[in-house]
């Protein structure tokens, strides 16, 4: 029925989980998270799922729809075939907790090897707005971790160990081009968020709600800068296909 | 060997929005053992959502400002009633604390010379919001979360706290819950901070996320604190109404700020007749001439001009948007209209406003490069809460304190915009500071009462016992709708009455509801809790707004529409000794005469 809209989420955990098929009313300008908690409201009080903002500014909403990473508040309902059932999922690089939640807290630890921000000694804090340009791109993120969930190091190759992954690096960019920053993080970002283990495939790039162009201007320069002092095989490559560099 | 997992702290702060980071990190900077817990992930507090910018006298874009015109900004803003030693600390520490965030990594705009930009915003003399784009929430929250990982603080996330356990008069720590196994957990800490944010889930039409279910107001009056300005609430002027979806999502005031216009079905720019008495004079009084102020801030020159009335007060602007729509001169979905897309360029509109345009764009199928955005008001912000010792930041409670959206004094009967993020920053570091040293004044860690412990456990497994129930989020729609209708914008004395008729029968209904499901990461039985903090809340206000018999700020009565002298002279406060709510009328703290003459002056 065009007035209906049929969902099929997950749920359950990691361990024991199933599709189960919902069905709520549509509205104008519906969007998925939306029929979420409509299905919270009128079938399954219990469905446990994230949100905060509803309007893409706080990265809480993350999950795949139709099998590809989104945030739930800001995809369009109308935007699906109408009458075609539409599947949510989590994110599916993290455990699952339960239904649409998943355990996002190895990013937090991750993040937590960067080492802060360390103002030069004396500055004067004047910098241009281009300067800033830079940086703000990078500082735009709001953590939504769709850009790991789509790595395949993360997703298809579980290497959390050895790379920290896209948003990561993308932290590590924002401190290292930061105007006044006086620290040197590039053995970081070498070993221990493993920068090299980035084949450039673009993949975060694509999903990247925040329209930040993670590989470009994030990680490529990473491993420019780290590859003036270690040799990078992929960077290599890049540069010889691209004729970059 | 305890039956329930249990934690030690001097200081324990309930919030990590930015009252809650800031109020962390200056409590371990003093050498507190601190523990952070948070409803939410770290990084999603509403604090994140913040769009226009923080207020601070830096004059980096205007040398003329200073903390005197800052304060009597925000006193006027507050019609009078702001706590003045809380408005006068604010105006003095914010830029401190601003530019103590630039030194932690936060990245605002900048001037052409280099330093932190700043734009206009409602009610502030000069351009006083640092800012970056539409994004300054999530550049504040970052960075302090940033600064706070690196701290040794303790963070505790999806943890909700319940309720505040007390050792005689003073406070013991609290008692919560893992949102996602569903255990119970206790803490024992020597002072707590409440930094929970707001209470814009009891209205229908809102800009605030699912966490503002009024939990920090109703713990601290439930432990017997005593709370202050509850009739006062914000109904932002311009939330979203088109689509159903968006329905009270925020566009924030930087719009206006920017050059934007409201208009009604007309095309008529009816701010101009809804220039209150106050303010006459101070804003321009054509077109032509608040045309000549937006061109000056463009070209990013002194103006010469006033400034157009679209930035008057919020509860100005609200208040005659409503009339607009009543008088049957509103947009086809019950708004009036705001339009940039006649008055910046589309490259100026993306630029300094990305996210409003993706919101739009996405959202609502609008291109506001191109055409007007359909707005309306939207409940907002919570300017009543935990009343505290202005200096302290401790309310009536021992080793309690309260910081940002949840205490209460500093905006008095309305909040001037950027005037939040501020506050967050100025009074969640004082709170961080004398709670630690209020921890380090105590030789033992106060008792826990496990009796206590016990009734809130029982309380708490409610919701899973009844066969029979009624579904939480019903409830809880029900109460929105109530309030929205009953105490709104404008009130009547029929239409308080009557809401506390109804708070009755859904407190009523609060006991017999059935959460379903089992206790591992389950909203409906956390919503089922969350409606008994909602509904006492509710009442709280609901007799605050019956008491005060005038209209003034956030606070607008039809039976009496004029803002009462007597009325401003006085609080009213509100407690909740044994079963009963009720509320008091205390005089203002006396305004010393320097103070006085700043904010009487050019009056
Ligand atoms: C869309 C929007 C735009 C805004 N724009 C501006 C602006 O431009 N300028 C400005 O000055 N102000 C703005 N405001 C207002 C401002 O953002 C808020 O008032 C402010 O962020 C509140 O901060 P806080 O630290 O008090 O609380 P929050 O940031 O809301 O944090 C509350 C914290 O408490 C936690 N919490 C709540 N209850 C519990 C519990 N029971 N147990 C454990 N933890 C709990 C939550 O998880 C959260 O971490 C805006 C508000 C909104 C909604
Ligand atoms: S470009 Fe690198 S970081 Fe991005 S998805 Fe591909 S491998 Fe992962
Ligand atoms: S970089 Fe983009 S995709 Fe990755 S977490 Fe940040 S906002 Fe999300
Ligand atoms: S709820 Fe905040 S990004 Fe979706």
């Amino acid at each position: 029925m065009a007035d209906e809209v049929t969902l099929s989420i997950h749920r359950g955990t990691q361990e024991s989980g199933s599709m189960v098929e919902y069905k709520v009313p549509r509205q104008p300008g519906m969007v998925i998270l939306d029929a979420v908690h409509s299905v919270q409201a009128m079938h399954a009080p219990d469905l446990a799922c994230r949100w905060n903002c509803k309007a893409g500014k706080c990265g809480s909403c993350s999950g795949e729809v139709n099998g590809k990473p989104r945030l739930m508040c800001m995809d369009r309902v109308d935007k699906y075939p109408a009458g075609e059932t539409i599947t949510v999922r989590p994110m599916k690089t993290f455990p699952i907790i339960k239904d649409l939640v998943t355990d996002v807290s190895w990013n937090y630890e991750v993040n937590k090897k960067i080492p802060p921000f360390k103002p030069k000694a004396g500055t004067d804090w004047k910098f241009s707005q281009e300067e800033a340009n830079r940086i703000q791109e990078f500082r735009k993120c709001i953590e939504c971790f769709l850009c790991q969930d789509v790595c395949h190091v993360l997703r298809d190759h579980s290497k959390k160990e050895k790379f920290g992954g896209p948003r990561f690096l993308v932290r590590a960019a924002s401190l290292e081009m930061h105007p006044i920053d006086d620290d040197d993080r590039l053995e970081v970002v070498r070993k221990e968020l493993g920068v090299g283990l980035c084949n450039i495939t673009k993949c975060c790039t694509e999903v990247c709600p925040e329209h930040i162009h993670i590989t470009d201007n994030a990680i490529i320069p990473l491993k420019e800068r780290v590859v003036d002092r270690h040799y990078d095989p992929v960077l290599w490559l890049w540069r010889k296909v691209t004729g970059k560099g | 060997m305890n039956k329930y997992e249990q934690h030690e702290y001097d200081v324990m702060v309930v919030g990590a929005g930015g009252a809650g980071l800031r109020a962390a990190i200056e409590a371990s900077a003093h050498g507190a053992k601190t523990a952070l817990v948070c409803k939410s992930l770290l990084g999603k507090a509403h604090t994140v959502m913040a769009e226009g910018g923080v207020a601070a006298a830096l004059a980096s874009a205007d040398a003329r400002d200073s903390w005197q015109v800052h304060f009597r900004d925000t006193m006027r803003g507050g019609n009078f009633l702001n706590q003045w030693r809380m408005a006068q600390l604010h105006a003095q520490e914010a830029p401190d604390r601003v530019r103590e965030l630039q030194e932690w990594g936060a990245v605002f705009d900048r001037t052409k010379d280099g330093g932190i930009l700043q734009r206009n915003f409602g009610g502030h003399t000069y351009p006083r919001l640092a800012h970056v784009g539409d994004r300054t929430g999530l550049e504040m929250i970052r960075t302090l979360q940033d600064k706070g990982i690196h701290q040794g603080i303790d963070v505790f996330m999806e943890c909700t706290i319940r309720s505040l356990l007390k050792d005689g008069d003073r406070v013991a720590g609290g008692f919560g819950y893992w949102r996602e196994t569903g255990r119970f957990v206790l803490f024992n800490a020597k002072a707590v901070v409440l930094a929970t944010g707001g209470i814009g889930r009891c209205w229908e039409i809102s800009s605030n996320s699912w966490e503002y279910t009024a939990d920090g107001h109703a713990m601290a009056m439930w432990a017997g604190a005593d709370l202050v300005d509850m009739e006062f609430i914000q109904f932002h002027p311009t939330g979203m109404v088109w689509p159903p979806s968006v329905r009270g999502t925020l566009i924030t005031e930087g719009v206006r700020g920017e050059g934007g216009v409201l208009k009604n079905k007309d095309g008529e720019r009816f701010m101009f007749r809804n220039i209150p008495e106050m303010f006459r004079g101070d804003y321009a009084e054509t077109e032509e001439e608040a045309d000549r102020w937006v061109a000056s801030v463009i070209a990013n020159e002194r103006p010469d001009a006033r400034r157009p009335p679209e930035l008057l007060k919020r509860d100005v602007v609200a208040r005659a948007i409503r009339r607009e729509v009543i008088a049957g001169r509103g947009s086809p979905h019950g708004g009036v209209f705001l339009d940039i897309a006649s008055k910046r360029t589309p490259e100026e509109i993306v630029r300094k406003l990305p996210g409003m345009y993706h919101q739009f764009k996405e959202l609502a199928d609008v291109d506001i490069t191109k055409d007007p955005m359909e707005v309306g008001p939207t409940c907002h912000y919570m300017m009543g809460g935990v009343r505290v010792n202005p200096e302290t930041q401790e309310s009536t409670v021992p080793g309690l304190f309260a910081a940002g959206e949840v205490s209460g004094g500093m905006h008095g009967a309305n909040r001037l915009g950027g005037n939040s993020l501020s506050d967050l920053l100025v009074f969640g570091k004082r709170a961080g500071e004398f709670a630690a040293k209020h921890a380090k004044g105590m030789d033992s860690f106060p008792s826990i009462n496990q009796g206590e412990v016990e009734s809130f456990a029982r309380e708490a497994l409610g919701p899973f016992d009844p066969a029979e129930g009624e579904n939480p989020y019903t409830i809880h729609e029900d109460l929105r709708t109530m309030m929205q209708r009953r105490v709104g914008i404008v009130r009547s004395e029929d239409d308080l009455r009557f809401a506390l008729e109804e708070l009755g029968r859904l407190r009523e209904r609060a006991g017999r509801v059935k959460s379903g499901g089992n206790i591992q990461y389950n909203p409906g039985w956390h919503l089922a809790l969350d409606l008994w903090n909602m509904i006492d809340i509710s009442e709280a206000v609901t007799r605050a707004a019956l008491t005060r018999t005038e209209s003034r700020g956030g606070h607008t009565r039809e039976d009496f529409p004029e803002t009462d002298k007597e009325w401003g002279k006085r609080n009213l406060v509100i407690r909740k000794p044994g079963d009963e709510i009720i509320v008091a009328e205390e005089p203002l703290a006396p305004m010393p005469e320097d103070l006085q003459a700043l904010v009487n002056k050019a009056d």
